[in-house]
C-alpha cells in the first residue's frame, strides 16, 4: 500500500475531497492497481478528467494530469492521443459528465477505437452541484431538480459504447475491487477505446434523499442487485429481472484509430522520399 | 526578395500554409462555411510532413482536441467561422487560464446564428474579445490580403507560444475566399518562435512560475514531468487554489504578460498620417477600400490617412490616442454596426470626432463609399 501511495500519488494534495462515505476512493484506488500491474511507464501516462466528483481523482495521481472543461475529458484526450500516441491516455469520468454534456464526445471516442481507456463513476447523481439527476439517475429516484421522483429513461451506458464501436466494454462495483481492478486492467491492455462502467455509492446527496441506508447498505445493494455477466448466461430472465449485468461484457477487435493514422503518414513520407 | 515564384492562391489556403511554414503540426477542425479549405488543405499536407489532422465531432471537441495536442509539445491550430467561434468560447477560456498556446482561426461571415455562410462581415470583432466569460488575455490579429494571410498566420502562432495565450485570426469571407496573386517569403527569412521548455528538472518545476517576461517555462506530456492541469484558478504548482489573493495574483498575470509586452504584439500600420487632418481607422477588408480611398483623395489634395492596425486585440490604444490629437476627425469604416468604433472613441475622448462607416448586408464597403464619407465629413 505504502509503495503505491509513494509510486502514484501526490501525497501532499491528500486528504481528497470526496466526502465520507463516498465510493471514488476506491474507483481511484482501483484505477491505480490496475496501472501497476500492467506496468505502465508513469512518465508515459496521461490521465484526463473532465467536471465533477469523479474528475478531481487526476488531481491526486502523480502522472501528467489534465483537468479540463465540463463534458470533454474525451475531446481534450483525443487530442493527446493524437498527437502523441505512444502516450496511454486514461480518462476519468462521472455519469454527468460522460452521459449528458460529454455524450457526444463518448460515442465518437468508441466510435474512431482511439486508445483511450475511460474509467466511468457512475453515481447515479450530479453530487458536485448537491444532488440533480443525471441520465444515469434510474427512473423514479428523488433528485434536487426532481423532487417528485425521476421520469426520465435511464442509459444503459454499457450498451451505447457497445453500439457506438468500443471494443473493451465492462462495469464493475466499488463492492468488488479485485473484479474492478481485473476489468480495468484488460481495458488498458486493450488496443482500442474501452468504456469501464463502475457502480459507486454517493451516501450523501444520493443514498440519504433516496433512503437507501448507510454506505455498507449502498454496498450490499451493489452486491445484491448485481449479476455477472458469466453467471447470467445460466439465469432467467425472471431471475434477472432488475439485477444489474457485471464483468465483461463486451471485447473484440478492430483497427485503432491514431495506428491507422499513422501508417497513413509513414506511406506519404516514403512516397515523399 | 524572395526567390519564391508568383503563384495564385486563396486566403484560406494561406492560411494553412502559413500554419505549415509557422510549425503547425496538429489541426482539429469541424466542417463550417467559409473556412473548410483551411481544414481540406490541412488534411492533405499534414500527414506529409508527419503532423496529424482530425476531424472531430463537433465545434468544441476540436478545440479540446487542440488544448489537448498543444499539452503535448505539437503547435495546434482549429477553424472556423462565427457559429462555432460561439460553440468554442468556453475551451478558449480554458487555453487561456492554463496558458496552453493555441491558434483559433475565425472567418467571419454575416450574422448573428446561421446569418450568411458566404457573405463576409467583421461581427465577431467583440466576440474574439469577450467571447469567452471571465476576465481573460487574448490576441487578435486581422490581416487584409491574401499574402499577409500567411504572414500573419505564422505570427499568430509565434505570439502563441511567446506569450502561451490563444491567438484568434480573424479572417472574413471575402479575405478567406479571395485569390490573388502572391509571392511566398523563403522559408529561410520567416522568424518562427517556439514555446519555452522547462529548463529545470521535474522534481524542481513550477509550471506556472513566471519568468521576467510573465510567461512561465512549458513541459511537455510525455517529458517526465508529470505536471498537473486545470481550468480552475491555481497556483505556481498548477494545483487548484481558489484563494482571494492567489485568484487575484493569477487574473493579472495574465493580463500583465500582454499588456507589458504590447511592443511585441501590436502591429499597426499607417499611411498619409503625418500632414493628415481626417483619420480613417480600418482593418480586415475594409482596410482597403479605405486605402484607396486615402490615395484617390490625396490626387484631389485632401488631407486624409488611414491607420490600419493589424493587431485589434490588445487594442493598439497609444497610436488612437495620439492620432486623436493631431486630427479633428476620425472615420472607422466596419462590416458590422460598430464594434471596433467603441474602443475607438473610448482612447479618443473629446480629441476629435469619431464617424462610423457601417455595412452589415453581407457586402464589400466600397472606395467609393468611403470617398463619400470623408467628403461628407470635410
Amino acid at each position: 500500500m505504502q509503495e503505491l501511495l509513494d509510486k502514484y500519488f501526490r501525497k501532499d494534495k491528500l486528504p481528497h475531497i470526496w466526502c465520507p462515505g463516498c465510493g471514488h476512493g476506491i474507483v481511484l484506488g482501483a484505477v491505480v492497481r490496475a496501472i501497476d500491474k500492467v506496468n505502465l511507464d508513469p512518465d508515459k501516462t496521461t490521465v484526463v478528467s473532465g467536471i465533477g466528483c469523479s474528475s478531481r481523482a487526476p488531481g491526486y495521481m502523480k502522472f501528467d494530469t489534465l483537468h479540463t472543461t465540463h463534458g470533454r475529458a474525451l475531446a481534450f484526450a483525443t487530442g493527446v492521443k493524437h498527437a502523441k500516441p505512444e502516450l496511454n491516455v486514461l480518462v476519468l469520468t462521472g455519469d454527468g459528465d460522460a452521459a449528458a454534456i460529454g455524450g457526444n464526445h463518448l460515442i465518437h471516442a468508441a466510435r474512431r477505437n482511439i486508445d483511450i481507456t475511460a474509467v466511468l463513476f457512475n453515481n447515479n447523481i450530479y453530487g458536485m452541484t448537491g444532488g440533480q439527476y443525471s441520465p444515469l439517475t434510474p427512473t423514479g429516484k428523488v433528485a434536487t431538480t426532481a423532487p417528485y421522483g425521476n421520469i426520465d429513461q435511464a442509459f444503459d451506458i454499457c450498451n451505447l459504447a457497445i453500439a457506438a464501436g468500443a471494443t473493451y466494454v465492462a462495469r464493475g462495483t466499488v463492492y468488488n475491487v479485485t473484479q474492478l481492478i481485473g476489468l480495468i486492467s484488460k481495458g488498458i491492455q486493450n488496443k482500442g477505446f474501452s468504456l469501464i462502467e463502475v457502480i459507486t455509492q454517493c451516501p450523501t446527496v444520493y443514498g440519504r434523499r433516496n433512503k437507501m441506508g448507510t454506505t455498507i447498505d449502498m454496498m450490499k445493494w451493489q452486491k445484491e442487485n448485481t449479476v455477472n455477466v458469466k453467471a447470467a448466461k445460466k439465469m432467467s430472465k425472471e431471475q434477472l429481472k432488475g439485477k444489474i449485468l457485471v464483468g465483461e461484457l463486451y471485447s473484440d477487435t478492430r483497427p485503432e484509430y491514431t495506428e491507422q493514422y499513422t501508417k497513413i503518414v509513414e506511406r506519404l513520407q516514403k512516397e515523399g522520399q | 526578395m524572395s526567390k519564391n515564384k508568383p503563384i495564385l492562391m486563396q486566403g484560406n489556403e494561406a492560411c494553412a500554409r502559413g500554419a505549415l511554414a509557422a510549425g503547425c503540426r496538429f489541426f482539429a477542425g469541424y466542417p463550417i462555411t467559409p473556412s473548410s479549405e483551411i481544414a481540406e488543405v490541412l488534411s492533405e499536407e499534414l500527414p506529409k510532413i508527419g503532423g496529424r489532422f482530425i476531424q472531430m465531432e463537433d465545434e468544441i471537441a476540436s478545440i479540446a482536441a487542440v488544448i489537448g495536442a498543444s499539452l503535448t509539445g505539437c503547435k495546434s491550430m482549429t477553424a472556423t467561422s462565427g457559429p462555432g467561434l460561439s460553440l468554442k468560447a468556453e475551451n478558449i477560456g480554458y487555453a487561456s487560464i492554463a496558458e496552453v498556446p493555441c491558434v483559433i482561426v475565425d472567418v467571419q461571415r454575416v450574422g448573428p446564428s446561421t446569418g450568411g455562410p458566404t457573405a463576409p462581415s467583421q461581427g465577431d470583432v467583440m466576440q474574439a474579445r469577450w467571447g469567452t466569460h471571465g476576465d481573460h488575455p487574448i490576441i487578435a490579429l486581422a490581416p487584409n490580403s491574401v499574402k499577409e494571410t500567411f504572414e500573419v498566420t505564422i505570427k499568430a502562432f509565434n505570439l502563441s507560444e511567446q506569450f502561451r495565450v490563444p491567438v484568434i485570426l480573424l479572417l472574413d469571407e471575402v479575405i478567406g475566399h479571395m485569390r490573388e496573386r502572391v509571392v511566398l517569403p523563403d522559408i529561410d527569412s520567416i522568424q518562427i518562435i517556439d514555446r519555452k521548455k522547462a529548463t529545470v528538472p521535474p522534481e524542481e518545476y513550477l509550471p506556472y512560475k513566471p519568468d521576467k517576461d510573465g510567461v512561465p517555462e512549458m513541459a511537455s506530456y510525455g517529458d517526465g514531468y508529470r505536471f498537473h492541469v486545470t481550468g480552475l484558478t491555481h497556483d505556481e504548482t498548477g494545483f487548484p487554489n481558489t484563494g482571494s489573493e492567489n485568484t487575484d495574483y493569477l487574473i493579472r498575470r495574465l493580463h500583465e504578460k500582454i499588456e507589458k509586452n504590447l511592443d511585441k504584439i501590436i502591429m499597426v500600420d499607417e499611411y498619409f498620417m503625418d500632414d493628415a487632418e481626417i483619420a480613417l481607422f480600418a482593418y480586415g477588408s475594409p482596410s482597403r477600400s479605405s486605402l484607396s480611398a486615402v490615395r484617390k483623395a490625396r490626387e484631389e489634395g485632401i488631407k486624409v490617412g488611414l491607420i490600419r492596425p493589424v493587431t485589434i486585440w490588445p487594442f493598439p490604444a497609444e497610436v488612437v490616442r495620439k492620432a486623436a490629437r493631431k486630427v479633428k476627425k476620425i472615420i472607422v469604416p466596419e462590416m458590422n454596426l460598430g464594434q471596433l468604433i467603441g474602443e475607438v472613441e473610448k482612447h479618443v475622448k473629446s480629441d476629435a470626432e469619431v464617424i462610423g462607416l457601417n455595412r452589415v448586408d453581407g457586402e464589400l464597403i466600397t472606395p467609393q463609399e468611403v470617398m463619400e464619407k470623408i467628403k461628407e465629413v470635410l
